[in-house]
């Protein structure tokens, strides 16, 4: 199939402003998107800049607008996409390069909700216990993969760029319902303050972009009701 | 710019995060050149193996024997018996930083079947992989990185490491580019540990992400360190039929089968025993068979997995990924319908020769370089031998990117740091302006795309003389066309032309090493298979291989350093069949 691929290219270095450009490529159906990219980088425009690492959804690194929406380009095949792509960068994130976007302050907002087991008791020597349906509780959160797929698609982070974003509070949902973790109390204050889980407005965008799958707006109501209620439990 | 740390870190997958971890009271920077969640310890999805006995009884001892048994007894055994007496410790400790195991009924850390894996001395197969769905590595790697940040360890995301400094034949230091920037800068350590992984990217089909392209092999080879063992090199059997994303053994560890063009689930013909759940060297030389022998579907060079007969809710919650992954790129349903695989460049053996602290040795008679370390996938330990089991990459990430955060922690204490060398950021500089300048007109896409196809068509799994000679004179040609390099993006900022082109070069200077040490080894020994010598030679081969670097890919020089035995009848080298 042949493909018209329209990027939104910016090189701080040479371009005063973002220009559009466009290319037209030959493509097999079920081509990944980022083959595509890869051929132009390869055989068309050696400067067109992109991240990209494991190139099957795990790694996280190829987030990007593809026809309005934040997806990965290794997880979008081209018979998916029709006879001609729109590709830019994420949206809510300062742009570094063409497809590149920065990704620092999203990192600092996910170690600001302490994504990390807390505990003061003792270690045992062997594992600690945890029952199935313990480990079920908190299983989709941890599919998370870091893409920024969600928090780039927040109509609120838009508006907002200090809030905390979806992809922080899956992963401090991840350890408030770990039956392990003794640290609850401590991220469901840092997620009650202004910038906390109260600026999500319910729009289901980063349910929709996320590309592992993960109910992000449902686990983000359920850190909601575990402020409210006063913890994991009553949630 | 100059940096001064204690320890410096390259890498941030699974052993470069877990020696950060052990080093609590130094100044440590870990570098790496995507963001630390990216790293390719995420992608593995089996399992990381221990003898818990949460399911049935198991011991470390049948763990080791496994895993000498199964690298065809090119393991330095006393390696294996620390790398298995370890790993218990180990999986505790990850479970205790936070690691969501799967669990049994009584809350314990599940386990489940692996290839090789087996009870007492090879009897029937044993559940030992300890596993977290079948995404085991991405929990490893988020586990970790986690706890990183409850210890403040310093990360420079986005650095791509050019150059290994040694001064009074010591390590001191790394200089690297940032790639953001375009920026060169020194890093400074009294200790620096190589945790980059492989360099699966040198073959067309492979599972490794794009950043395994051999960085620290090449790096710490063009400074007159040896490679050991290049020549083996895993490829895994369940490749995803010409994209190579990996079908995790995990698949057939619960219960999927191989089945032929002709209906047959041909295993069971191969190996009585352990049948789909044989090491993976023998089940892919067993997939060219069939295929070779006109068995593939359709005449063609795949087979499938079947995992049909599971069930859907079984495949659903053991095997989500992957199904996933069969939907995502082939359009297959695995509930009904069976995957296409072929074997897949998965994983090297060899790579930077270390000793069970991960501290590396430069010869034969084991000298240590101080203050340089290894660990991991880019180290040859050498507890996987000549065919790696499954789940042992991750319990060698985490036993030995342990060690090596602790050697270096005493290390530390007892050095100060050595100066740097003269002209230090020299090398460096000149490689990098000559990228910029060149204009020689080749493109690093396509070298590296011949290289690819060389290496997939010469040195699979399936190897002779005369085909390696090829590859041989191949690798020359492109090394020589590698020095005319011309990038079209001349840019400082983010310019990853540049760094395709850097790791091109890391690419061929580990293919070469791959390649010499094929060709001199004339014996047949887990992975590496020849044609023209099937037989293993243990009275000749039983020896690990020591490539050092030549100015030319003709010139490079081997040595040979012997396999450690220890005195127990039980791990005598011996036949090996499943």
């Amino acid at each position: 199939m042949n493909i018209l691929i329209r990027i939104k290219r910016f090189d701080p270095e040479r371009d005063s402003k973002p220009y559009w450009d466009e290319f037209r490529v030959e493509a097999d159906p079920i081509d990944r998107l980022l083959d595509t990219l890869n051929t132009i980088k390869w055989t068309m425009d050696g400067t067109l800049t992109f991240r990209r690492s494991c190139a099957h959804g795990v790694c996280g690194s190829d987030a990007m607008r593809i026809n309005g929406r934040n997806r990965l380009a290794c997880k979008v095949l081209m018979r998916d996409v029709g006879n001609k792509v729109t590709i830019e960068p994420m949206l809510g994130y300062a742009v570094i390069k063409d497809l590149v976007v920065d990704m620092d302050r999203f990192f600092e907002k996910y170690r600001s909700v302490k994504p990390f087991l807390i505990t003061y008791d003792n270690e045992p020597g062997t594992e600690r216990l945890q029952s199935q349906a313990q480990r079920e509780v908190y299983d989709e959160g941890t599919k998370c993969i870091l893409c920024g797929a969600c928090t780039g698609s927040c109509p609120s982070i838009w508006g907002n760029p200090d809030w905390v974003g979806p992809a922080s509070i899956v992963n401090a949902h991840r350890f408030i319902f770990d039956s392990r973790d003794q640290g609850a109390a401590e991220r469901l204050q840092l997620l009650s303050r202004k910038d906390g889980v109260w600026r999500c407005r319910t729009i289901f965008n980063c349910a929709d972009a996320c590309p592992r799958g993960i109910p992000v707006t449902d686990l983000i109501e359920q850190v909601k009701r575990a402020i409210v209620y006063g913890g994991p439990e009553e949630a | 710019m100059y940096h001064k740390f204690d320890v410096v870190i390259v890498g941030s997958g699974g052993a470069g995060l877990m020696a950060a971890m052990q080093l609590p009271n130094a100044s440590v920077a870990v570098l790496t050149k995507v963001y630390p969640t990216r790293s390719h310890t995420g992608a593995a999805q089996g399992g990381v193996a221990a003898a818990l006995g949460n399911r049935e009884e198991d011991h470390w001892k049948w763990h080791m024997y496994d895993t000498v048994k199964g690298g065809d007894y090119l393991v330095d055994q006393p390696a294996a018996e620390i790398l298995t007496r370890d790993a218990i410790d180990a999986v505790y400790e990850l479970e205790h930083r936070g690691l969501p195991f799967n669990r049994t009924e009584d809350g314990l850390i599940d386990q489940r079947f692996f290839g090789g894996h087996t009870r007492n001395y090879g009897e029937g197969p044993v559940r030992r992989s300890c596993y977290a769905a079948d995404r085991t590595g991405h929990m490893i790697l988020q586990t970790m990185y986690q706890s990183s940040i409850k210890n403040e360890v310093r990360y420079f995301n986005e650095f791509l490491v050019l150059d290994l400094l040694i001064n009074e034949g010591q390590a001191c230091g790394v200089v690297a580019l940032e790639i953001k920037t375009g920026e060169i800068h020194t890093f400074h350590g009294k200790a620096i540990l190589f945790a980059t992984g492989g360099y699966g990217r040198a073959w067309r089909v492979t599972s490794n992400a794009f950043a395994c392209m051999g960085d620290g092999m090449s790096i710490a080879y063009r400074r007159g360190i040896p490679l050991q063992d290049m020549e083996m090199y895993q490829f895994h059997p369940t490749g995803i039929y010409k994209v190579g994303v990996l079908l995790s053994e995990a698949a057939r560890g619960e219960g999927g089968k191989l089945l032929n063009g002709k209906g047959e689930y041909f295993m069971e013909r191969y190996m009585p025993t352990l049948k789909d759940l044989a090491p993976r060297d023998i089940v892919s030389r067993c997939i060219v068979q069939e295929i070779k022998d006109g068995n593939g579907i359709d005449g063609k060079d795949y087979v499938y997995l079947d995992v049909r007969h599971l069930g859907a809710e079984k495949i659903a919650e053991k095997l989500p990924d992957i199904t996933d992954f069969a939907r995502n790129y082939l359009g297959v349903e695995p509930i009904t319908e069976p995957v296409p695989i072929q074997p897949t460049a998965h994983y090297a053996m060899g790579g930077i020769p270390t000793d069970i602290d991960a501290r590396v040795v430069l010869d034969s008679q084991w000298t240590p370089m101080p203050g340089f370390y290894a660990a991991g996938e880019v180290a040859c330990v050498s507890v996987h031998g000549a065919n790696r089991l499954g789940t042992n990459s991750l319990v060698d990430l985490i036993v030995f990117g342990r060690r090596a955060g602790k050697h270096m922690a005493k290390f530390i204490e007892e050095t100060s740091h050595v100066p740097l060398p003269a002209n230090h950021e020299e090398f460096s500089r000149e490689y990098v302006d000559r990228l910029y300048s060149s204009t020689g007109g080749e493109s690093a896409a396509h070298i590296r795309s011949e290289l690819q196809n060389e290496m997939i068509d010469n040195v699979f799994v399936e190897r002779t003389d005369e085909g390696l000679r090829h590859a041989l004179d191949k690798i020359a040609d492109l090394q020589e066309a590698y020095k005319k390099v011309q990038l079209q993006d001349k840019g400082k900022r983010f310019n990853t032309e540049m760094m395709e082109a850097i790791e091109l070069g890391f690419l061929l200077d580990c293919s070469e090493a791959t390649i010499h040490g094929a060709l001199a080894r004339t014996e047949s020994r887990g992975a590496h298979f020849r044609l023209d010598y099937q037989k293993r030679d243990d009275v000749n081969w039983l020896k690990h291989t020591l490539a050092y670097r030549g100015t030319k890919a003709h010139d490079v020089r081997l040595d040979y350093k012997d396999v450690i035995l220890i005195d127990d009848p039980i791990f005598k080298p011996k036949e090996r069949k499943y």
